[in-house]
C-alpha cells in the first residue's frame, strides 16, 4: 500500500524537484505500521544473515578507515583501531558498513519519492539556526562516543540486541530512555 | 534449519555485503517514513506529547522477536547462529546515560541523523559530523579506561536465562509489557499533546491481538532442544558418520598437533579417572554428561578452531560429536578408534604386550596403567618423524556462518 502510494505520486509529480522548493509533502506513515515494516526488515536481516541492523557500527569503521589512509602507524598502535584496521585489514570489510550506506540510500530515496526531501535546519523555536547546528554536533559527539562505549547505538543495541533478548540490550536501552527523560525538563527551551 | 545462509558461499565475499545493503536501504526507508527525520519529531518522545520513537522502536522489536522465535521454534531458523549483543552490563549502561544525554541535545540517534541528512537536514548533517568526532574520540581514550569498558562481561546472555524461564514465556510477556507501554504512551499523547484517541485507527488492536497470539503459540509450540536439532539435521548428518567422513586417522591428528594455523582443541569426553591415567599432551577433560555446559562456549571460539572429541573407543565420543554438531558448533571430528587405537599406533610393543586387557568391554580402556601419569608418556605427543603414518585428510575448516560481530561491531 505505502510503496504503492509513493509510486503514484512519484509518476504524478515531476521527478525533477527544484531544492528548496515547498511542495506537498505526503504525511509520515502511522507509527504502528512503520514499527511493523522495522520488524519485518529486522527479522529479515537476522533470519538471512544471522545479523541484526546498525548504523553507528559502520560510521566508526569509515572513520577509522579515513584514520589508516592518514596516519597508519597511529592506527597500528591503537589497540582498539588495530582490530578493525590493523596491517592490511580493511575497516570497510564488514557487513555493517554496507547497512549504513543502503540507510543514506534508502533514507534519500523515500525522502525524495515521498516529496520530503528539503534542504532545511529543523529547529526549536527559540533556538536560531546557528545555535541548532552546534547543539546538533555537541549532541552528536556525546551520542558517538555513548553508542561506542555501549558497543552499539540505538539500532545495533536496543533494536537488534532487544528482539534477540540480549539482556545488556535491554538493561541498555533502559539507559538511553532515562539519560533523556533526566535531561529533558533542563533543555526544554531547546525544543519548545 | 536452512537459515541464516551462507551468503560468502552463495555469492562471493563482497557481493555477499549487496544483501546488507539491500537491508540497510529497507532499514532506511522505514526510518523515513516514520518520520525519523525531523529532529522535533524525535525530541518531542521526552516531552511526552508524542510517543511515535517508544511506538516504532518497541513495535519493531516485539514483531521481529515473535518472527525470530517462530522461525527457530519451527526449525527454519538456528537462533546458535544469530547473534545475539553480549553483555557488558555496566560499560552498556554508562554508554545509554551519554546517548541519552545526546539524543536529548542533539535530537537524534545515529541511524536517523543519517536518514536526516540524506534528506537535506542540516542538523542531521552537523549531528552525523559530531556522531563521527564522538566515535573518533572514544578510539583515542578507550586506552586509558580499558578495564572498565571490558568490565561486567556476561558474554551471550538472554532473559530467559536471567529469569530462569522459557523462551516463549519470554517473549509473551515482553508482547504484554509493549503492549501496556503502548496504552501508556497514548494516553501520555492524550494528556500532553492533546492527541484525540478515536481518531486513532481502528486496526492497532487487531494487530495486538495477533501479535499476542503469535507469541502465545510460539511459547506452546517451544524452542527445540538438542534432540530436536538432530532429528532436523539427521538425514544430512547420519550419513557423514557412515561413511566415516569426520573419524580422524591418529596420523592426521598428530599433524593437526603441530599445526599452528589450527587451533585444535582436544576434547577428552571419558570420565576423569580414565583422563588421569592416560591422556594426549593438552587435551581438556570434559566429560560426555557435561558437555551441554560447554556449548556456548564452544560456538565462540576463533574460525579456525577444530574440535577432536576423544573417547576410549568410539561409541560416546560419536554421541558427543552428534550433540555439537546438532548445537551448531562448527568443525567437529573424531578420534578415529579413541584412546585405545591411539595407543595400540603409538605404544611401544613392550607396553602393548604386558598391558593389555584381552577382554575389555566396549568403550573402556583396553590398556592398564600401573599409576596416574596423565600426559607424562611418550605416547601422549609422539614424535612424527618417528611415526611416519599414512592418512587420508579429512579434516576441512568450515566457513563460518551466521552473525558474525555486533550489530555496531
Amino acid at each position: 500500500m505505502v510503496v504503492q502510494g509513493s509510486i503514484k505520486k512519484w509518476v504524478r509529480v515531476p521527478a525533477r524537484t527544484a531544492i528548496g522548493v515547498k511542495r506537498q509533502a505526503r504525511a509520515y506513515v502511522n507509527p504502528y505500521l512503520a514499527g511493523i515494516l522495522l520488524g519485518v526488515v529486522l527479522f529479515s536481516s537476522f533470519f538471512l544473515t544471522g545479523n541484526g541492523l546498525g548504523a553507528s557500527g559502520g560510521m566508526n569503521r569509515i572513520l577509522v578507515w579515513g584514520q589508516d589512509q592518514l596516519v597508519p602507524d597511529h592506527v597500528d598502535r591503537t589497540a582498539y583501531l588495530l582490530e578493525m584496521a590493523g596491517g592490511d585489514t580493511n575497516p570497510m570489510d564488514s557487513w555493517v558498513v554496507f547497512v549504513m550506506l543502503g540507510v543514506i540510500v534508502g533514507g534519500f530515496t523515500s525522502g525524495w519519492l515521498n516529496g520530503r526531501f528539503k534542504i532545511e535546519t529543523n529547529r526549536g523555536p527559540h533556538v536560531s539556526v546557528k545555535m541548532r547546528w552546534m547543539l546538533a554536533f555537541i549532541g552528536g559527539a556525546f551520542m558517538g562516543y555513548g553508542a561506542r562505549m555501549a558497543r552499539g547505538c540505538t539500532s545495533g543495541q536496543a533494536l537488534s540486541g532487544g528482539a534477540v533478548l540480549s539482556v545488556g540490550s535491554w538493561a541498555f536501552m533502559f539507559a538511553v530512555f532515562a539519560g533523556g527523560y533526566a535531561l529533558a525538563y533542563f533543555v526544554r527551551r531547546l525544543w519548545h | 534449519m536452512p537459515f541464516p545462509l551462507n551468503f560468502e558461499d552463495l555469492l562471493g565475499h563482497w557481493e555477499s555485503y549487496l544483501v546488507s545493503l539491500a537491508i540497510g536501504i529497507a532499514f532506511g526507508v522505514v526510518l523515513e517514513i516514520a518520520g525519523f527525520g525531523d529532529s522535533r519529531r524525535l525530541a518531542a518522545q521526552f516531552y511526552l506529547g508524542d510517543m511515535t520513537v517508544l511506538k516504532v522502536m518497541f513495535t519493531g522489536i516485539v514483531v521481529a522477536m515473535v518472527l525470530v522465535f517462530a522461525a527457530s521454534a519451527v526449525g527454519l531458523l538456528d537462533f546458535n547462529l544469530v547473534w545475539v549483543n553480549p553483555t557488558y552490563l555496566w560499560p552498556g549502561i554508562v554508554g545509554g546515560l551519554i546517548m541519552g544525554v545526546g539524543f536529548i541535545i542533539g535530537g537524534f540517534c545515529p541511524g536517523t541523523s543519517l536518514v536526516s541528512a540524506a534528506t537535506g537536514r542540516l542538523d542531521g548533517l552537523f549531528f552525523a559530523i559530531g556522531a563521527f568526532f564522538g566515535i573518533f574520540l572514544f578510539g583515542e581514550t578507550v586506552g586509558s579506561f580499558e578495564d572498565f569498558w571490558y568490565s561486567s562481561y556476561e558474554g551471550r546472555y538472554i532473559i530467559p536465562e536471567f529469569l530462569n524461564i522459557s523462551t516463549g514465556a519470554t517473549v509473551v510477556i515482553l508482547v504484554l509489557f509493549a503492549l501496556v507501554a503502548f496504552a501508556f504512551a497514548e494516553q501520555m499523547e492524550r494528556i500532553f499533546g492533546g492527541a484525540d484517541l478515536k481518531k486513532a485507527p481502528k486496526w492497532r488492536y487487531g494487530a495486538a491481538g495477533t501479535l499476542l497470539a503469535g507469541a502465545v503459540v510460539v511459547m506452546f509450540i517451544g524452542q527445540p532442544n538438542t534432540e530436536d536439532r538432530w532429528n532436523t539435521i539427521k538425514d544430512d548428518k547420519a550419513p557423514v558418520l557412515a561413511k566415516r567422513d569426520v573419524q580422524i586417522q591418529a596420523g592426521e591428528v598428530l599433524a593437526l598437533m603441530r599445526d599452528d594455523r589450527i587451533n585444535l582443541i582436544l576434547l577428552d569426553v571419558r570420565d576423569e579417572a580414565d583422563f588421569n591415567l592416560f591422556h594426549l599432551l593438552d587435551a581438556v577433560n570434559i566429560s560426555a554428561d557435561e558437555i551441554p555446559d560447554h556449548l556456548k562456549e564452544f560456538r565462540a571460539k576463533s574460525a579456525n578452531t577444530v574440535f577432536m572429541v576423544i573417547g576410549n573407543d568410539e561409541k560416546a565420543a560419536t554421541e558427543v560429536w552428534k550433540t555439537m554438531v546438532s548445537e551448531s558448533v562448527p568443525n567437529v571430528y573424531v578420534l578415529e578408534g579413541g584412546i585405545n587405537n591411539w595407543i595400540t599406533t603409538f605404544a611401544d610393543e613392550e607396553f602393548k604386550t604386558t598391558s593389555l586387557i584381552e577382554s575389555h568391554a566396549h568403550d573402556t580402556l583396553a590398556y592398564t596403567f600401573a599409576s596416574a601419569l596423565g600426559s607424562r608418556y611418550a605416547m601422549a605427543n609422539p614424535n612424527p618423524d618417528v611415526f611416519q603414518l599414512e592418512y587420508t585428510s579429512k579434516v576441512k575448516l568450515q566457513a563460518a556462518r551466521g552473525g558474525k560481530s555486533g550489530g555496531c561491531g
